[in-house]
Parts: structure tokens; C-alpha cells; sequence
């Protein structure tokens, strides 16, 4: 497939309130427009519905990551007491599961935790120092106290002047376009 | 606590004493914390806190280098009295972090919104508490250069840790707490970070706070897995926090030292080490609200409730002391009826007196409102808590190891001068680190106080 490569990364607009911001990105969404994302200084409730996302990847990283660290933890336990170097002090059990369930806990948590972190910037793509949208002007604000909507060139609707029309149409300040580098 | 605030008597004006003082707006929180970091000027007062505190920290690594060159011997340890100084202050130590995962993870769970703007600080506290724990077990072995061997690392010997020994369970316990409550946090940071580098008026700070932001920008999409992630590291470290105190319990109750051998440890532990953490918040959020003009977000509010808590959880401490004590009696075994005597009678018991005065007499004037809503009375009792808990476990350690089975092997412990230079040292460690954290990172939570202004406007409307 053949990008249509451009200058420009997207369209921005911004709002003053959260509700403004729930209330443009259902109804861009009822445009048709698909590439599009929404810029927010805290979690916005009703956002990712009015946005059409999905249950997300991170629950399910977590609950693998959790099933590897507890059964690689009493694997391992049981691997060095009964297999690799057995003990046998006055005929007592090698495999004495009760006493290895703190450390299986202790590493059900660690594996769970590294997996629910890491899995989550992984799937944000996260550390990215630069990205296209910190070249809008006002973009600083994200990250107090506007709530910023950018909808994207690549998407098959998007027209520059039509695009920046329907924006304003929602009523969204200082609509611009967001260059790309 | 200011002049503007309504008499906290009624209980309808309790109920509206609010978590979040009204007027703030999301630019007015964000200016009020990040200018902290950002803009404002190195007080006085914070470099003559800072540098006695350094000075502290300095005599810590005068008493570890000591430590290394000479061996424990220059502590007051002995035998019977292997653990002393070392494992009364690690177990002091790590219960004062359990406060700061219990605000961050269980408050998050059961949705307690007051949690807000102290779970950043308790969480630091977490971490500088671990920190200091970590120091004694790792100097306690006497040779810490080969602490490593508490690891399971494939050696040319072919040998393993005792899987089956609580002092490994330890290891593992107190390492993935502390790996847990560092990723809770920055994870937590991560969004305040960004808002420090919009915001930094230098390109130095710009580039070190946008390193550690990652590259964050608010997008929804990353929001969405980001609360996910953050539930489920709350959800994880719940069970967490209550392991490893637990687990610290272990080490003692495995044992069939007399008064060490009870069911009830890790339950009365991990209460305890609740109470002593919710005190030590009191202890720092008390100057910190005063320091930089935080009234409006650490309110009288967050301070009534953590008296609560603090309350609360000494109830069941001094349920746990009782059943002890009971049910060593009514065991009827010689050793735990004579060391229930040694704690009362014994070469040791003014501790005893001293601990049940702190931690269980003196709290109950938490009962009383008036107390409560006293910031001095509040803090000065913060530290009466902390001084009870370390009593604590100083009787359950020097106590039962001086006076186990059989009269010779007796013995009486005091501590060195090293000793208590180790054990203050840490605690300068402990007060310098929470010095730096408020000037290089938003004390409180910017991004979920944001969270609280929208909230609390749609109260309003």
C-alpha cells in the first residue's frame, strides 16, 4: 500500500471542559472519521466508550505474567529441592509444597506487577521521546488543564479545510493544524 | 489549620469538611503543586532540615564503614542475642512502609477519595522506609558483600537458598515489595512528570523530567490501558502488603522461641505495622501541609481520618497484645507463662510498660475529636506511636532471646554507640531523602487531584 506522505500529522482542536471533549469525540466518531485521539490531563470517564475502544491487552499480559512467575516459582522450588540438589534430612518429604508457597506468592506478584508495567508502555509504545503532536502550539496545556482532540491525516475522510470546518463546528478553540516531522 | 475553615462540630459540617478545599480549578492545582518543584526558591528552613539531615546521613556511613572494617562486633549483639539493633529496626522499619501501600493500593480499591493527595508521599515514604529496612538485614549478615548468596544464582558449588527457611522468604517478600512499590509509584509519576517538563522553566529540567515522562502525552488511548495497569497494580499489591509483614512475622513465629511461637503474629503484625506507617504520615504530612501552604489539599479532613486509622489499627494491636499474653497463660507451658513474667517483672519489663503506655494507653485519646483536630497534639502523638511500635519490637526481640529455655543461656543485651549510630543515621537517611523528594517531584498527585476538581464540580452542579 502507498502512504500518502505529508507534511502534515493531523487537525487539533481544543476544549475547555472534559464534557466538551466526551461530547466532540463521540460525535466525530459518528462522522466516520477513525484516525483520530484525544489528549487529556487526567483520565476522562466515558472517554474511551465515546471513542469506540475496546477492552484492552493489559489485563491479559498481567494474568500470564502472573501464571509464569507462580508456576516457574514452585517449578523451580521443587526443581532445586527434589531434582538438582535433593536433601534427604531424616526422611522427610523432599517436595514440602507448603513451605514454598511464600516465595511462589512473593513471585506471582513480581512477574504480575513487571508484566502489568511493562506490558502497559509496551503497548503504548512508550518511551517515545518525540511525537508529532508536541508540535502543537498550545499542546503544553495537555498536560494541565485543556483537553485536546487531534484527528489524524492518514484518515481516509480527512481533508484539511473540511476537517478544521467540522472542529470548529464543535465548537473547539484554537483549531490548527499540527505539523509533521 | 486556617481561619477559613467551618467548626467541625456539626455533623452535617463534617460531612461537607472537604477532601479538596472548593475554588481550585485544574490550572490552579497544577500551578500550586508543580511550582514546588518548579519555580519556587530553596527556603531556609529546607537547607537547615537538609543539611542536618545529611549531616545524620553521614554519621550512617560512618557507622557502616566501621561496620565493615571491624565486623558486628562492635554492636551490642551477642549470644544469645544474635539479632539485636539489626532486626528491632528492620521489622520498625518495613512496617512503616506498609502505610504508604495501603493508602496507594487498598484506599484506590475501596475507592476512598481522601487517599488522593497523600498517596504520593506515603508511597515515597514506602520506598525510603524500605530503603532503610534493607540496610540492616544486609549489614546484619556481616559480610554483605555476599549477600548475594541469598539469591538463587546457579554457583559452582551446585548449592541453592533453604527454600524452606522464612529468612529466604524474607528476601523474596521484602525484594518484590520494594520492586512493587517502586513501579507503583513512578507509574503513578508518570503523568506528573509530563506535566513538570510542559512546564520547566530551564531546558536542563525539560530534558531530565521529559526523560523520565517517557515520552508521556495524555493520549486516550494510553490513559485507558495506564488505569488498567494502575488497578491491577493496586490489586496486586494489596495481597502484597499483607504478605510480607507477614512473612517478616514468619521469621520470628517459625521459631519456638517462647513468645515468639504464636498464630497470632502475622495478623497483629501486620496491624502494627499499619499503625506505625499511618503515624509516620501524620508525622511528615503534618510539617509538609505547613511547609508549602498545603492546607487546601492535605485538609483536616485527611488528618481526622488517618487519626482513625491510626486508632483503629491500635485496637487491634492491643488485641493482639492481650491475646499474647492470654493465651500464654492459659497455654499453661512453663516458658510462656515465665516469659509473660519476664515482660512484666523481668530485667527488661520498664520497655514492656513503656510499649503498652505508647502504643495502647496513650492512643485513646484519639477517641476525642478535639484531640484529633489538634495538629500539634495529632503530631506529637504521631511520634509517641512510632516510639511505641519500635518498643515493640525491641521487647519481642531482646526479651525472648534473653530468656529462652534454660537458665545458662541467659544473657542481657544493651547497645553500642554504633548501634544507635546505625539505627539514627537511618533515620537521617530516612529525612534526608523525603527533603529531596519534595523539592524534585510533585509531592502530591497532580494528574488524580485534576481527577478531584472535575469530581467535585459535578457535585456541585
Amino acid at each position: 500500500m502507498i502512504q500518502h506522505r505529508s507534511h502534515i500529522y493531523g487537525v487539533i482542536g481544543e476544549f475547555e471542559s472534559p464534557e466538551q471533549l466526551v461530547h466532540a469525540a463521540a460525535k466525530i466518531r459518528e462522522e466516520g472519521y477513525r484516525y483520530y485521539e484525544c489528549y487529556t490531563p487526567f483520565p476522562l470517564e466515558g472517554l474511551p466508550e465515546a471513542m469506540g475502544m475496546r477492552r484492552n491487552m493489559v489485563p491479559l499480559i498481567t494474568l500470564i505474567g502472573g501464571l509464569v512467575g507462580g508456576l516457574g516459582g514452585f517449578g523451580f522450588q521443587y526443581w532445586v529441592n527434589v531434582i538438582s540438589y535433593p536433601m534427604n534430612i531424616a526422611g522427610r518429604p523432599l517436595n514440602s509444597w507448603p513451605a514454598f508457597i511464600p516465595v511462589t506468592f512473593e513471585l506471582t506478584i513480581l512477574c504480575a506487577s513487571l508484566s502489568a508495567v511493562f506490558g502497559m508502555l509496551a503497548l503504548n509504545g512508550l518511551p517515545q521521546p518525540h511525537h508529532p503532536i508536541f508540535n502543537a502550539p498550545r499542546f503544553s496545556h495537555a498536560s494541565s488543564d485543556r483537553f485536546f482532540v487531534c484527528i489524524q491525516a492518514r484518515d481516509k475522510k480527512f481533508h484539511l479545510e473540511a476537517t478544521a470546518r467540522f472542529l470548529q463546528g464543535l465548537s473547539a478553540h484554537h483549531v490548527s493544524e499540527v505539523q509533521d516531522d | 489549620m486556617s481561619a477559613s475553615q467551618p467548626p467541625i462540630d456539626s455533623p452535617e459540617i463534617r460531612r461537607l469538611t472537604p477532601v479538596l478545599a472548593p475554588g481550585h480549578t485544574y490550572s490552579s492545582v497544577t500551578d500550586k503543586i508543580s511550582a514546588i518543584v518548579l519555580t519556587r526558591p530553596i527556603s531556609l528552613g529546607w537547607l537547615i532540615g537538609f543539611v542536618l539531615a545529611f549531616s545524620v546521613f553521614g554519621v550512617l556511613n560512618i557507622a557502616i564503614g566501621w561496620l565493615i572494617t571491624k565486623g558486628v562486633g562492635i554492636w551490642g549483639i551477642n549470644i544469645p542475642i544474635g539479632w539485636g539493633f539489626a532486626i528491632v529496626n528492620f521489622v520498625w522499619w518495613i512496617g512503616i512502609g506498609h502505610a504508604g501501600t495501603l493508602i496507594s493500593a487498598i484506599l484506590f480499591l475501596l475507592n476512598q477519595k481522601w487517599r488522593t493527595s497523600i498517596n504520593r508521599f506515603a508511597e515515597a515514604m514506602t520506598l525510603f522506609a524500605v530503603a532503610c529496612a534493607g540496610i540492616f538485614p544486609l549489614i546484619h549478615t556481616g559480610r554483605p558483600w555476599y549477600a548475594f548468596w541469598m539469591f538463587p544464582y546457579p554457583s559452582v558449588m551446585g548449592i541453592w537458598p533453604q527454600f524452606r527457611s522464612p529468612l529466604i522468604w524474607d528476601v523474596f517478600a521484602v525484594s518484590t515489595y520494594g520492586t512493587v512499590s517502586l513501579l507503583f509509584w513512578f507509574v503513578g509519576l508518570i503523568p506528573d512528570l509530563a506535566t513538570l517538563r510542559d512546564r520547566s522553566t530551564t531546558k536542563l529540567k525539560q530534558i531530565i523530567y521529559g526523560m523520565l515522562a517517557l515520552g508521556w502525552r495524555g493520549s486516550a488511548r494510553h490513559w485507558h490501558r495506564y488505569q488498567s495497569a494502575y488497578l491491577l497494580l493496586a490489586g496486586l499489591a494489596t495481597p502484597l502488603v499483607l504478605s510480607v509483614h507477614t512473612v517478616v512475622s514468619f521469621d520470628f513465629s517459625v521459631a519456638i522461641v517462647p513468645g515468639w511461637h504464636t498464630t497470632i503474629f502475622p495478623p497483629y503484625f501486620v496491624a502494627g505495622a499499619i499503625y506505625s506507617g499511618f503515624a509516620m504520615v501524620i508525622t511528615i504530612a503534618i510539617p509538609l501541609r505547613k511547609a508549602y501552604g498545603l492546607e487546601d489539599f492535605i485538609t483536616m479532613r485527611h488528618l481526622d481520618n488517618m487519626a482513625k486509622v491510626m486508632l483503629a489499627t491500635g485496637l487491634i494491636v492491643a488485641y493482639g497484645y492481650f491475646f499474647e499474653f492470654f493465651m500464654s497463660l492459659y497455654s499453661g507451658n512453663k516458658f510462656d507463662v515465665f516469659l509473660v513474667h519476664q515482660r512484666l517483672h523481668g530485667p527488661y519489663s520498664p520497655f514492656y510498660y513503656a510499649l503498652i503506655l505508647c502504643n495502647i494507653l496513650i492512643p485513646q485519646l484519639l477517641w476525642f475529636q478535639s484531640i484529633r483536630n489538634n495538629v500539634i497534639i495529632l503530631f506529637l502523638m504521631s511520634i509517641v506511636v512510632n516510639v511505641g511500635m519500635w518498643l515493640e519490637r525491641f521487647v519481642i526481640v531482646v526479651i525472648s532471646l534473653t530468656r529462652d529455655f534454660m537458665p545458662s543461656a541467659w544473657g542481657r543485651y544493651s547497645p553500642t554507640v554504633w548501634d544507635w549510630a546505625t539505627f539514627i543515621g537511618t533515620m537521617g537517611m530516612f529525612v534526608m531523602l523525603i527533603f529531596l523528594f519534595v523539592r524534585v517531584l510533585p509531592a502530591i498527585s497532580i494528574a488524580e487531584m485534576r481527577e478531584l476538581v472535575a469530581e467535585t464540580s459535578e457535585e456541585h452542579k
